[in-house]
């Protein structure tokens, strides 16, 4: 491994997604990220490439990622490999990537892939940026990105439209800032990106056809091995799913007069619109409502067709995880509460109130379609 | 045996925040605190001294100010405290911040039945990076997401949080722990801590006092060591108000669910 | 002269702040509510050493001073009159006569149960027929061999239903007056006392007060603080110093008072206007302020002067004179500006009113604290 020198970037080609598996079953985010992969890949003209690491037999599992857009997947097998281990899985990823030198590699920034991706970076001697909401290539695309989605005045600046680096945005100090990040001497460029954020590929069965697998060589040995899992217990209680979720109810601090009455309420209202129930992050701190629950900036990143905010006062780093949903109900005591200010309608007034009545108006609007 | 915790000191982002014309962060206008789930690591390792009067060394990077932040975890009960702070570490990004950091706990000397706690991530910039590259530096195993912590002579076995449900690992001393605020809760400052804390050790590592680690190289710390960049940063546009509905009756509710239906949102 | 407070008490006032907001504040409504005492404020403030401030360590103390003290009512008060007067009767009345005036043995049996807020303390002075006139003590104590016995009723005793010791004022030669009364360390245990019923107050309601009643309470002799005789000027001694803890709570109760008008009126919309920006309401907050920020150099001035053992006795009588009438009057106007909201329980200036009114009357009525300042002036 000693050719390997970070700083040589030419000698870097593809980009990379590792798919994370739990229980030999592939994740959510790793569909995400092949998608998005796809794009960065096609920007660059090179291969998009799937690294997957598991158990035995994890190789069967690796064409539906063709399906999403992989060109190929490389498959690392090894009963050492079946559950996620920091050691283990550091020493494959950074042999295969000193062997292969992909030029971009995005993690999901699941528990997992926060855990994995900084060891690597350490190791390999390169940048990083956590939990990323968007990223591009292309310029243009970028520009295009930050008319959207800043407040800067693009076109006063001046553009290097040749520019190759992979632009890493994500939000900052609790989502008041926005940052690009760009990592330009070193490679491969990494990224953990932001479960639920990147939108997933329809799935094509003949590219999952196409999808070569390739096994790499790697060695591991017990003694690269310092820490042991000794069990791996699931929640025995069924989490929320926030962001797979079109519909969702949260709570805020409005609720303090009768916590249960009030998530009950909101319990109800999503029942009716078939969603979830969320809460801000007073309400986990509180403990009124699990952590699964949080959606913010510290919690998940929900885009639902339909967001509704019961006694939310809408603090920045609420606003950072919900703000991009379709449509925004809020309803809160406050007429000035910041929550109206990206709410799509807003209703001033008690949510003990208001609530019940509309969970009524809405089974009698459904009813009456 | 003993404990280093690295602490940071971050703006509160939780109250208001003020954002400079060019779209930097206006620090000096902003009260800082020390990062919560460092707090949850203070109390982690401070839990430790009480059960087995072990020392507790507190460590952090930052300007001078954040002295301050290291007498207050002085009059939590910790030992002693270190304060890394030089212009040629200022600008670092994660990988620069976590070279010095272990270039730092290197002087301090990490022992065979030592653990190193940090918590998982800072509010200001939600990374979680810095405590597994320290690991990695110091060529330490790591355990991130740390709900519960128990140690048994050199064994030091760590409930794990995943998304769905939690890991139960175990490692052997030297490690490192980064911790999250299931953990525990932190304490306050004693009032008998706070007349301790300004007679406890606390020493500054400057440049000088680290330049001789083979970690600190000019090439990999500071701003001009980083391997990021920010290229550009920017506030992102409010949304625009939408419509506030009249009244909260009845009626009102009724026009809503007539608007969601008229527009198939429901 | 100095006007800063040094990094201790800065470290000190921002401990006291976090713990009043996240421990203090969640339960004053309630407390005062259920007028329930708030057991487990004191087992957390005990282990923190707020029971014990500023006492040496050799006896359980936190080893600090007087201003950090007084600082901890204050904070505690901004959101919670209840908390700050049980810390205040605990310190004042009953660790600080037994510090300054208990014998090594005394000091070494009950300070250290008492600093580390194992255990509570109180006082006893106050009777039914002995209120601003302390000197018409009917308590009696009779030294019978190797015990005194007593006997009498005490009123209005702070912490009375949870306290474990009391330090107790009975007449032992009435024929001496002031010169006959004499103080004693009393435990809860001691056979023939007891406590009367919780008295229901218009504030503080969840603090306890209530009688002490002795009937042939028999107290051991090595239970007497200082010597016979010497109860009265031991009672005023200890009544100095608890003016500046009952000065800390009406600053505290006035400055939260402040606080929360400050906030409300900012919120608040009336005439298309936020309250705030009325010049009225822009004029009352600036007076609330100015009176709180002049209580506060008096109290903190009377701190530092008992810290350094100088003659403090008119300034506690001027700090809690002052800060009394100032909290009385700034929780008033807060409720003002407040409006109809102000007077429910929905918002805490109520509560806040009420609990200003009583740091007008006890430890002394303001009254009794003119009196004072008259008399350090020589007027006569």
């Amino acid at each position: 491994m000693s050719t390997f020198n970070s700083a040589d970037i030419a000698a870097f080609k593809d980009v990379w997604v590792f798919c994370e598996q739990r229980e030999g079953k592939l994740m959510p985010t790793d569909f995400e990220l092949i998608s998005k992969g796809r794009d960065l890949a096609n920007e660059l003209g090179v291969n998009l490439c799937g690294l997957l690491l598991g158990g035995e037999g994890i190789e069967a599992t690796a064409k539906e990622l063709g399906g999403y857009g992989a060109d190929k997947v490389y498959v690392c097998e090894s009963p050492q490999l079946s559950v996620y281990n920091t050691d283990a899985y550091a020493k494959v990823i950074c042999d295969v990537i000193e062997d292969l030198k992909p030029e971009a590699f995005l993690i999901g920034a699941t528990n997992i892939g926060r855990d994995l991706a900084p060891r690597c970076a350490a190791r390999l001697h390169t940048g990083l940026c956590a939990d990323c909401t968007h990223l591009d290539i292309d310029v243009a695309n970028y520009i295009q990105f930050l008319r959207e989605a800043s407040t800067l005045d693009v076109d006063g600046q001046k553009w290097d439209m040749e520019d190759r680096n992979l632009k890493m945005t994500r939000p900052a100090f609790g989502g008041h800032l926005m940052a690009t990040i760009i990592c330009p001497r070193f490679r491969p460029c990494m990224a953990t990106v932001r479960p639920g954020v990147m939108k997933k590929n329809p799935f094509d069965q003949a590219k999952a056809d196409a999808c070569v697998i390739e096994k790499p060589a790697f060695t591991l040995s017990e003694a690269d091995v310092k820490t042991e899992v000794t069990e791996v217990v699931k929640a025995a209680k069924k989490l929320v799913d926030l962001i797979g979720a079109d519909f969702i109810v949260s709570v805020g601090r409005g609720i303090s007069k009768d916590v249960e009455g009030g998530i009950k309420l909101a319990e109800e209202l999503a029942a009716e619109l078939g969603g979830v129930v969320g809460g801000s992050r007073a309400t986990i701190d509180s403990g009124w409502l699990s952590a699964d629950h949080q959606v913010g900036q510290t919690g998940k990143t929900v885009h639902p067709k339909v967001y509704v905010a019961l006694g939310i006062s809408g603090a920045i780093q609420h606003k950072a995880g919900m703000q991009d949903s379709e449509c925004i109900i809020a309803v809160n005591k406050n007429d000035t509460a910041p929550i109206f200010e990206i709410a799509d309608y807003g209703i001033c007034g008690d949510l003990f109130k208001v609530t019940p009545l509309l969970t009524e108006a809405i089974r009698a609007a459904k009813a009456a379609k | 045996m003993k404990i280093i915790v690295s602490i940071k000191q971050v703006p509160d982002t939780s109250g208001k925040v003020a954002v400079n014309p060019d779209g930097t962060l206006n620090r000096a206008s902003m009260q800082t605190i020390t990062n919560p789930d460092d707090m949850n690591a203070l109390e982690a390792a401070l839990k430790m001294k009480d059960a087995t009067g072990c020392k507790v060394i507190v460590v952090t990077m930052g300007p001078p100010p954040a002295a301050g932040m290291l007498r207050e975890a002085l009059a939590m009960g910790a030992d002693e405290a270190i304060l890394v702070s030089a212009r040629e570490f200022g600008g670092s990004d994660t990988y620069a911040t976590s070279q010095i950091l272990a270039a730092a706990i290197n002087k301090v000397g990490v022992e065979a039945d030592d653990v190193v706690m940090c918590g998982r991530q800072a509010i200001d910039g939600d990374t979680a990076q810095v405590g597994p590259q320290i690991a990695e530096k110091l060529h330490l195993p790591q355990i991130t997401y740390a709900a519960d912590i128990t140690k048994e002579g050199n064994t030091v076995t760590v409930k794990r949080m995943l998304e769905d449900g939690y890991m139960t690992i175990k490692t052997q001393t030297p490690c490192l722990i980064t911790c999250i605020k299931e953990l525990n809760e932190p304490r306050y400052m004693s009032v008998s801590g706070v007349f301790e804390a300004y007679g406890k050790p606390l020493t500054t590592y400057d440049y000088e006092a680290l330049k001789d680690d083979p970690l600190i190289d000019a090439t990999t710390i500071g701003l001009k060591g980083s391997p990021t960049n920010i290229f550009k940063s920017f506030t992102p546009p409010q949304k625009g108000a939408g419509m506030m509905l009249e009244g909260a009756d009845k009626a009102t509710c009724e026009k809503l669910a007539g608007i969601l239906a008229a527009k198939h949102i429901i | 002269m100095d006007f800063h407070l040094s990094n201790e008490q800065l470290m000190l006032r921002k401990m006291y702040r976090e713990f009043a907001e996240n421990e203090v504040k969640p339960l004053a409504e309630e407390i005062d509510e259920e007028e329930r005492f708030p057991m487990e404020t004191v087992e957390k403030m005990a282990k923190l050493g707020m029971m014990g401030i500023y006492f040496p360590k050799e006896y359980g103390g936190a080893g600090g001073d007087v201003l950090s003290y007084a600082m901890c009512v204050e904070e505690l008060a901004k959101v919670c009159g209840t908390t700050a007067v049980i810390v205040s009767a605990h310190t004042s009345l009953c660790c600080a006569p037994i510090f300054e005036h208990g014998t090594e043995e005394q000091k070494k049996k009950y300070l250290p149960d008492l600093l580390s807020g194992k255990k509570i303390g109180a006082f006893g002075l106050t009777e039914p027929g002995a209120g601003t006139d302390a000197s018409g003590q009917q308590t009696t104590a009779v030294l019978e061999g190797d015990h005194y016995v007593l006997n009498g009723t005490k009123c209005f005793i702070t912490n009375g239903n949870v306290a474990d010791t009391f330090v107790v004022m009975a007449m032992t030669d009435k024929s001496k007056g002031n010169h006959g009364i004499s103080a004693f360390i009393v435990e809860k245990s001691f056979p023939g006392f007891s406590t009367g019923k919780h008295e229901k107050k218009m504030g503080i309601r969840g603090s306890s007060t209530c009688d002490l009643i002795f009937e042939d309470c028999i107290v051991p002799k090595e239970n007497l603080l200082g010597k016979e005789g010497k109860g009265f000027k031991i009672a005023m001694m200890t009544l100095d110093g608890g003016r500046i803890g009952i000065a800390a709570q009406a600053l505290g109760l006035g400055e939260g008072a402040v606080n929360e008008a400050v906030k409300y009126t900012q919120e608040r919309v009336q005439f298309g206007k936020r309250l705030s920006q009325f010049q009225n309401t822009q004029f009352q907050l600036a007076d609330m302020h100015c009176r709180m920020q002049a209580a506060q150099y008096l109290v903190y001035a009377a701190a530092c002067k008992k810290q350094l053992h100088e003659p403090y006795s008119m300034d506690a009588s001027m700090a809690k004179l002052f800060a009394a009438e100032a909290a009385s009057d700034v929780t008033r106007r807060a409720v003002q500006l407040f409006g109809g909201y102000g007077y429910t329980r929905e918002y805490p200036v109520e509560r806040m009113m009420r609990d200003a009114k009583i740091t007008e009357i006890y430890e002394g009525t303001s009254e009794v604290q003119r009196m004072v300042i008259a008399s350090n002036l020589g007027v006569k």
